[in-house]
């Protein structure tokens, strides 16, 4: 095997390696399931903005509370982690492809996940979980919704470690070599995903499920919501660094371009790792039980993420700049005016990255301490997070989806469907755009979040809100246009496109490109700093919310009906 | 590692950015004393009652001193309780002159809670073992709703009150 010793995987006329019949029927029941979620999620997204706009009532005595619990768990939680795991396996099985083990271990995986959701749903639909994703104590859910939810956890662990695996194997047979670009991003978020977990699953497996079961009388609130929090905010780069993937190492492919710089990508990926995870108090500033300087300190690290994300912006931009002025699109913008517009590969992320921009500046405005309790809890955040996630990161998804799917299922894009996602790409950016300024304006206002609609005290202040619950609702029902659109693109990529070979882009570096030092595989450095952090940022808070705990909380399960 | 002379800059200027803003925040929170509640002051949430201030006769708004009031609520599922009025109906209107300093104490017998004078910074988790408190001055005239900004269950959106800042 001497030879394989001699070859940069670059220059290695076998990569990207193809995907095998079964592999590919792995990966496509991942994504189907995550569409599956999008369309039963973005149902109850519709319900609710009508609800909320005053003119709707739920039919048969359903509980808007139900349909919210069941739009976050689905949207928030199912659909993304089945998109991202089925995804990032594409992603490595293309790189450094699956054994035969991993690839039971993985179905493994997939099962174990489904069978929680299953779990979670079936308790869902019965009433007996109407807590939100967030699943706040002392509400109490049924238990099967809390050990579904640790199923899910744990399926989503099998992945890690095929994931780590896959690349184990690789090094193992390319000793001195670099990491293939799309592998080591994958690794690095499923590095920040298993740390990030296991502060939600020690809440659910020590705290709710004993407690849920009756074998513990009281839970300690506040310790639960600060474990939660610990894994809420790693959850929101789980979502995004996938799309970053795709950023970074797909789209100068489609565009026709290179990868900008090979270093910078793993570098900005290395530094999310860091400062995704020591920062969940920014979504707790204002509680009563935790301390104001270990607030600001999880502030600092917070503010940190900016430095990757302007590292990200100038990649992309560069890599728009420099593919575009190579093709001889010359003048100060003739390369922006030139780039593929029409190509609904390119098209739908793109729009996605512009929709960070007000989302990202959004989420420094969430952050900044003080300003946090103008917008804490209002429909402000919600307007945020779907810029963030549900504009931002689900675009790039769909955008993923036209050239995936038909990889994976053996078929094309064609320019009908390239068409479609295009009508698709506006319908979103339209309604988004509607229903995200009217929640942003009416939180400013001072309108609550998670709240069924309501008159209130019928004062003039609410009264104010109306016209922005309306409009919630008419971005809401584009929107949901757009999901049934979506909807109708996968069911024709997947199984009525006509046959034949789509490219699965995976883009190269620059010939003369500088070389990637090898010190951004210090895979053990990088752990090792990330939990450095953590531990500083958080021991001594979690310390203290122990040794000054209040008496516990016994459960309440009258308040969501579970009774 | 190669970084592009542009993007140097770019990064320059986003870090000079970063820590100017970061400064300010820390100017608003550490000099000026600009805190989110955080007192970690505990409380029985079964015997509530035990503190003087959430004695059923202490909830409502009181008069301390000229401009000086306090605020004592206690928020469960699905109601802010803030005391009785003369004919013992549960007060669901306070109202404050403008200008004048309230300290708002909260808390809660059962789940999590929000409380928020909606448009306003008076905006608190209450949580239930915690006592919330925050000093607010309300310096505009109107009618204001409080509300519940935290879920809390099925009746979650008729937990509200209303607070009536005078001239």
């Amino acid at each position: 095997m001497a030879i394989e010793k001699l070859l940069k995987y670059e220059q290695d006329s076998r990569f990207p390696l193809t995907l095998s019949k079964s592999e590919s029927r792995l990966y496509m029941s991942f994504i189907s399931f995550a569409f599956i979620a999008l369309f039963v999620g973005g149902l109850m997204g519709l319900l609710q903005v009508l609800v909320r706009s005053g003119y709707y009532t739920l039919p048969a005595g359903i509980d808007y509370y139900q349909v919210l619990t069941v739009h976050g768990v689905v949207l928030g939680l199912v659909l993304t982690t089945y998109f991202i795991i089925g995804f990032q396996y594409t992603l490595m099985g293309k790189t450094v492809g699956i054994s035969d083990t991993q690839y039971r271990v993985a179905w493994l995986g997939f099962w174990v996940m489904t069978l929680g959701t299953v779990m979670a749903a079936i308790t869902i639909l019965y009433g007996k979980a109407s807590v939100l994703y967030t699943f706040y104590a002392p509400l109490q859910a049924h238990p099967a919704f809390y050990i579904g939810l640790a199923l899910v956890i744990i399926g989503s662990w099998i992945a890690c470690f095929v994931n780590w695996r896959q690349l184990y194997v690789w090094k193992k047979k390319h000793p001195g070599e670099k990491s293939p670009l799309l592998a080591f991003m994958v690794v690095i978020n499923m590095i920040m995903w298993f740390i990030a977990t296991l502060g939600v699953a020690a809440s659910v497996l020590l705290q709710f499920i004993p407690w849920s079961l009756g074998y513990a009388a009281t839970i300690d609130v506040l310790l639960s919501r600060t474990l939660f929090w610990y894994f809420g905010h790693p959850l929101v780069y789980f979502w995004l660094l996938p799309a970053y993937m795709a950023w970074y190492a797909i789209i100068p492919k489609i565009i026709g371009g290179k990868i900008f710089s090979d270093s910078l990508a793993r570098l900005s990926f290395v530094l999310f790792l860091f400062f995704s995870i020591p920062v969940g108090l920014h979504h707790q500033l204002t509680e009563p039980g935790v301390q104001t300087t270990w607030k600001f300190v999880q502030i600092i690290l917070t503010f940190m993420v900016v430095v990757p994300s302007l590292m990200t912006a100038f990649s992309m931009f560069a890599t728009f700049e420099i593919s575009g002025r190579r093709k001889g699109f010359g003048g100060l913008f003739g390369w922006f005016v030139h780039l593929p517009w029409k190509d609904v590969r390119f098209l739908a992320p793109f729009v996605g990255m512009l929709a960070f921009i007000p989302g990202g500046a959004g989420g420094l405005i969430n952050a900044s301490y003080q300003l946090n309790s103008v917008i804490h809890n209002t429909i402000w955040v919600t307007g945020h997070f779907h810029l963030t996630v549900a504009t931002t990161v689900i675009l790039t998804f769909f955008g993923i989806t036209y050239w995936l799917v038909p990889h994976l299922t053996g078929r094309k894009l064609t320019p009908s469907v390239n068409r479609l996602g295009i009508i698709q790409t506006i319908f979103w950016a339209i309604g988004m755009t509607i229903m995200s300024a009217a929640m942003h304006i009416q939180g400013l206002l001072g309108g609550p979040r998670r709240s069924s609609f309501s008159e209130y005290n019928g004062s003039e202040q609410v009264a104010e809100w109306g016209a922005y619950q309306v409009a919630q609702a008419i971005g809401g029902t584009i929107l949901f246009i757009g999901i049934v659109l979506m909807i109708y693109i996968f069911i024709k990529l997947a199984f009525f496109s006509p046959k034949g070979n789509e490219e699965f882009p995976i883009a190269e570096e620059e010939k003369d490109a500088e070389p990637t030092p090898m010190w951004l595989e210090k895979w053990k450095l990088w752990v090792a700093i990330t939990i450095a952090l953590i531990l500083f940022a958080y021991t001594i808070p979690i310390m203290d919310i122990i040794q000054h705990a209040p008496p516990g909380s016994a459960p309440f399960a009258w308040p969501i009906g579970n009774n | 590692m190669h970084l592009h002379k542009y993007e140097k800059w770019w990064l320059i200027f986003g870090v000079g950015t970063l820590i100017t803003f970061l400064l300010i925040l820390g100017y608003g929170a550490f000099y000026l004393g600009t805190h989110p509640q955080s007192h970690g002051i505990t409380i029985d949430p079964q015997e509530i009652e035990a503190e003087e201030s959430f004695k059923p006769e202490n909830l409502g708004l009181t008069k301390v001193d000229e401009g000086q009031y306090v605020l004592n609520v206690v928020a469960s599922a699905f109601n802010y309780d803030l005391g009785t009025d003369e004919e013992g109906k549960p007060v669901k209107h306070i109202q404050i002159p403008k200008g004048s300093t309230v300290l708002v104490q909260a808390v809660t017998p059962d789940v999590i809670h929000g409380f928020n004078i909606a448009g306003t910074n008076a905006n608190m988790m209450v949580e239930p073992g915690f006592i919330s408190s925050m000093e607010v001055t309300l310096n505009k005239a109107g009618e204001y709703t409080l509300l519940c900004n935290e879920y809390c269950g099925s009746g979650h959106h008729m937990m509200f009150a209303t607070v009536e800042v005078t001239e």
